[in-house]
């Protein structure tokens, strides 16, 4: 059984059909990659994945166990981290008090109205941190940061539930080159080291082939092309409407 | 009912929708262009009735006198509106938008007093309109020839903005800012040009509206605060921003208070129910449905995101000793004041209100910071929690302890239920819906005459003998207000307040750690209307008679004052801006009797130059010596 399997995966908005009759498996400890030109409909299918939009038709199934219908939040809880394209953080926290939220929501602690949350789960939340290399930012406001910081800070909570599956929308849009190299250079170590699916958009193609184990290519919401990145990119089909302006 | 009464009141709800158009369109032209939630839009109307009033008393005599003064006091108030957006509103278009309400609420209390001084508090009805004094026979019932006259004009006035949105170039412009006015200002139009416009047509309509009901409604002191109400509801029903959507709006709430009027009493199931009496909350049950049904009003669409939000809040640190020590030595000095003041018992009096506006304000702050839900009807908890200690004693005979301890359940029932809905929309829809539901509260408590007492209230509400001197109170005041404002503080510190605040910072991201941003909103609610509550309760045994204006709207914009007043960032602005408010109110009221038009000032300077608030700038000048240290 395959970590995440999609089957059938559809959805229109008003008429014009975004992702039609997609498919595909991610395993533990590999990293796809989803591509395709602007408006093929990664971030529909992106966001059907985690809960935020319900397919109109199709199964995605986690571990065996469908998650259509379910909100974000029960999503979360079943396993699957998510960043996002623009990232979203909370401004009026620390970077430290970023990560204690997930691990007091994952520890389901968030509704006491006692203790003092700034004071949980201090160290596990600078271990995610220092994974990340954020360490040494932990007390600064989360207002404050870089850019590239924030995609950090995205993996650490993402990272805080223990995720089997990472869900990660264009994560180094935004990014100079080298930080684009050394963010995806983490995110593999970590997917090695802790066995998790990771499945990935990203326009960057040395990302892309540097990084995935395979990938997928997705064109006016279908699924045209998919494999090792050696054969997708022979693939002549993908090289005519995908890299067209280069080859 | 017969069909000639359904016909004369149908008529009449055309007449009163007519009205309530001129009154709303120029606050949601102004909404849809300028972002402005324009507080002081009744206060534009008022000063168009009193305008007119002096105008048609001097030249109103024939029919040209007549029209001609409606016309003048219409420009007169557009020509104010103008100076006033050139003046101020010019200078907060990019401020949060709780600043600007904020300012355009201190219009409103300087219109009211430069109104008290110029035509002074007495009603004033003006003269009939000259040729349409009498009334016509439909179906053998008596009809004002003047409301004929209104029906057309409501109409008339929707057509002409109409051909103006849609033929000329001003209209295009305005209802390209409408969608996006950051592109119009890309687009290379002159945008100062283009709001000072929108604000003053705005305003000259609401003086227009003004100026019409002149025949129809004395001139008084209350129009500005019920106008605006009118006009939020108008405006919020039909869709901000929508001027159809504001005629359509109008239609349907007259209408159907009309309808009320026409059915009257109604013998169900043993009880008789007067609609009539409905005819007071009819508008809010109207918004109430409509906000639930489509959280945008009747014909409102998405707008899109203002690019001007507030500046991030920094993180929420628990006290640092420094501030310790400062809580500490204001405790001590406030258990010492009836030993101390023994000389001034007037202090202890004054305390005991500023302890409870404390406790009332931080219960606002609670949702309106860390929650970032602007609730425009916080009285209405703090009503409940008075109403509900007051008919414990004295409907169920209940001792007065007990009373005070049970009271402010009835708060946290009426949290319960209105947070529901409310806690689904956001923004000024959420704000507008906090005040239907106040507004509800207030007609129940103003009308149900068995229950509440009605107008009157309810009277000899005494504390317990052993807290019978005001000493005794004092201190049962201060222990209530310090444990409920720190027992709120410590839930902000703790992660549910934590988790609240996560739903205000990014929705998306709450969601995607398994946070359920609607059940945190809905019990900060509950939570903040329990210690309003507790609020209300120590307010009715310290005043000994509670009436409908403890949930009245003015008691709602105090604390949006009050904790504005402080700053909505920190933990101690509503503490310090509640004190700081009533003490000012108090002082400046005894001494001078244009006490509003100085707090007026008072706010928009504050509005000026601390825009976070007293503490919150306070705060940020402490830091700024750290770093400079």
């Amino acid at each position: 059984m395959s970590l995440l399997e999609v089957n059938g995966l559809t959805k229109a908005f008003g008429g014009v059909r975004a992702v039609s009759e997609v498919g595909f498996t991610v395993e533990a400890g590999e990293i796809l990659a989803l591509i395709g030109p602007n408006g093929a409909g990664k971030s529909t299918c992106f966001n059907m994945l985690n809960g935020q939009l319900r397919p109109d038709s199709g199964s995605i199934k986690l571990g065996g166990v469908s998650t259509i219908g379910l909100k974000p939040r029960r999503v979360w809880r079943m396993g699957v981290g998510r960043t996002f394209q623009i990232t979203a953080t909370f401004g009026s926290m620390t970077v430290r008090e970023n990560v204690q939220m997930a691990l007091l929501s994952h520890r389901g602690r968030l509704k006491n109205l006692w203790v003092r949350a700034r004071e949980q789960y201090v160290a596990e939340a600078d271990a995610l941190l220092a994974r990340v290399g954020m360490r040494e930012q932990a007390e600064r406001p989360c207002s404050v940061l870089a850019y590239g910081d924030l995609k950090r800070l995205e993996l650490a909570v993402a990272l805080a539930n223990a995720p089997k599956l990472l869900l990660m929308d264009e994560p180094t849009a935004g990014m100079a080159p080298k930080e684009r190299i050394e963010l995806m250079a983490l995110t593999a170590d970590i997917v090695k080291s802790d066995s998790i699916g990771v499945l990935f958009t990203e326009h960057d193609m040395d990302v892309v082939f540097r990084h995935a184990s395979r990938m997928i290519v997705l064109n006016r919401g279908q699924l045209i092309a998919g494999g090792v990145p050696a054969e997708v990119r022979a693939n002549p089909e993908v090289q005519r409407i995908y890299l067209g302006s280069r080859h | 009912m017969s069909v000639d009464a359904l016909l004369v009141q149908f008529l009449n709800g055309l007449a009163g929708a007519s009205t309530l158009f001129l009154l709303a369109v120029g606050l949601s032209l102004i909404f849809g262009v300028t972002r402005i939630v324009n507080f002081a839009h009744g206060s534009f109307y008022m000063l168009g009735i009193y305008i007119a009033y002096s105008l048609t008393a001097r030249i109103g005599g024939s029919v040209l006198g007549f029209w001609g003064s409606v016309v003048l006091a219409a420009l007169a108030v557009g020509l104010l509106g103008v100076i006033v957006e050139c003046l101020l509103l010019r200078r907060i278009y990019r401020a949060p938008e709780l600043f600007q309400l904020l300012a355009t609420f201190a219009l409103v209390l300087i219109a009211r007093d430069a109104a008290l001084a110029i035509w002074g508090p007495e009603d004033l009805l003006g003269p009939r309109a000259p040729g349409l004094k009498g009334a016509v026979e439909i179906l053998g019932r008596q009809f004002p020839q003047y409301d004929l006259a209104l029906i057309f004009i409501g109409p008339a006035v929707l057509g002409a903005l109409w051909w103006m949105l849609t033929r000329t170039r001003f209209g295009v412009l305005i209802r390209a800012a409408t969608e996006d006015r950051e592109m119009v200002g890309a687009l290379g139009v002159n945008q100062a040009w283009l709001f000072t416009a929108v604000f003053g047509l705005g305003t000259l309509l609401a003086g227009l509206g003004g100026a019409l009901q002149g025949p129809r409604e004395p001139a008084n002191l209350g129009l500005d605060l019920m106008g605006i109400g009118d006009a939020f509801v108008v405006v919020v029903v039909g869709g901000m921003g929508s001027i159809p959507g504001a005629f359509l709006a109008a239609l349907i709430i007259a209408e159907i208070k009309a309808l009320c009027i026409a059915i009257g009493t109604v013998h169900v199931f043993g009880f008789d129910f007067s609609f009539s009496k409905l005819t007071l909350v009819v508008e809010f049950l109207v918004m109430a449905v409509v906000l639930i049904w489509k959280p945008l009003g009747l014909l409102g669409k998405p707008s899109a995101a203002s690019r001007n939000s507030s500046a991030v809040e920094a993180p929420l640190a628990p006290p640092d000793k420094a501030a310790k020590i400062f809580g500490y030595a204001v405790l001590v000095l406030l258990l010492l004041l009836p030993v101390v003041g023994q000389m001034f018992p007037y202090a202890v009096v004054l305390m005991i209100d500023i302890l409870v506006a404390v406790l009332f304000a931080a219960s606002l702050h609670f949702i309106m910071g860390p929650g970032g839900m602007h609730s425009f009807g916080h009285a209405a908890y703090f009503g409940l929690g008075a109403y509900g200690a007051g008919l414990l004693m004295k409907q169920f005979s209940m001792p007065m302890e007990a009373a005070l301890g049970l009271g402010p359940l009835l708060a946290a029932a009426g949290a319960l239920l209105f947070g529901w809905f409310c806690v689904r929309l956001s923004g000024v829809y959420l704000a507008m819906l906090t005040l239907a539901f106040a507004q509800i509260v207030w007609s129940i408590a103003f009308q149900w005459d068995e229950v509440t007492g009605g107008s009157n209230g309810i009277i000899g509400l005494w504390p317990a003998e052993w807290l019978n001197q005001k000493a005794a109170y004092y201190y049962l005041t201060l222990a209530l207000t310090v444990g409920g404002v720190l027992f709120l503080w410590r839930v902000l510190l703790a992660p549910f307040g934590y988790a609240l605040r996560a739903g205000r910072d990014s929705p998306l991201r709450a969601d995607a750690i398994g946070i359920n941003v609607f059940n945190y909103q809905w019990m900060a609610f509950v939570l903040a209307g329990t210690v309003c509550g507790v609020a209300g309760s120590l307010f009715a045994f310290s005043k000994g008679t509670i009436a409908p204006d403890v949930i009245h709207v003015g008691r709602s914009i105090d604390g949006l004052v009050m904790v504005l007043l402080g700053g909505v960032q920190t933990l101690a602005g509503p503490v310090v801006g509640a004190a700081l408010f009533t003490w000012l109110q108090d002082a400046v009221a005894r001494e001078f009797q244009y006490w509003r038009a100085a707090l007026g000032v008072a706010i928009l300077l504050l509005v000026m130059v601390f825009p976070l608030g007293v503490a919150g700038s306070v705060k940020r000048l402490l830091r700024r010596r750290e770093v400079a240290a």
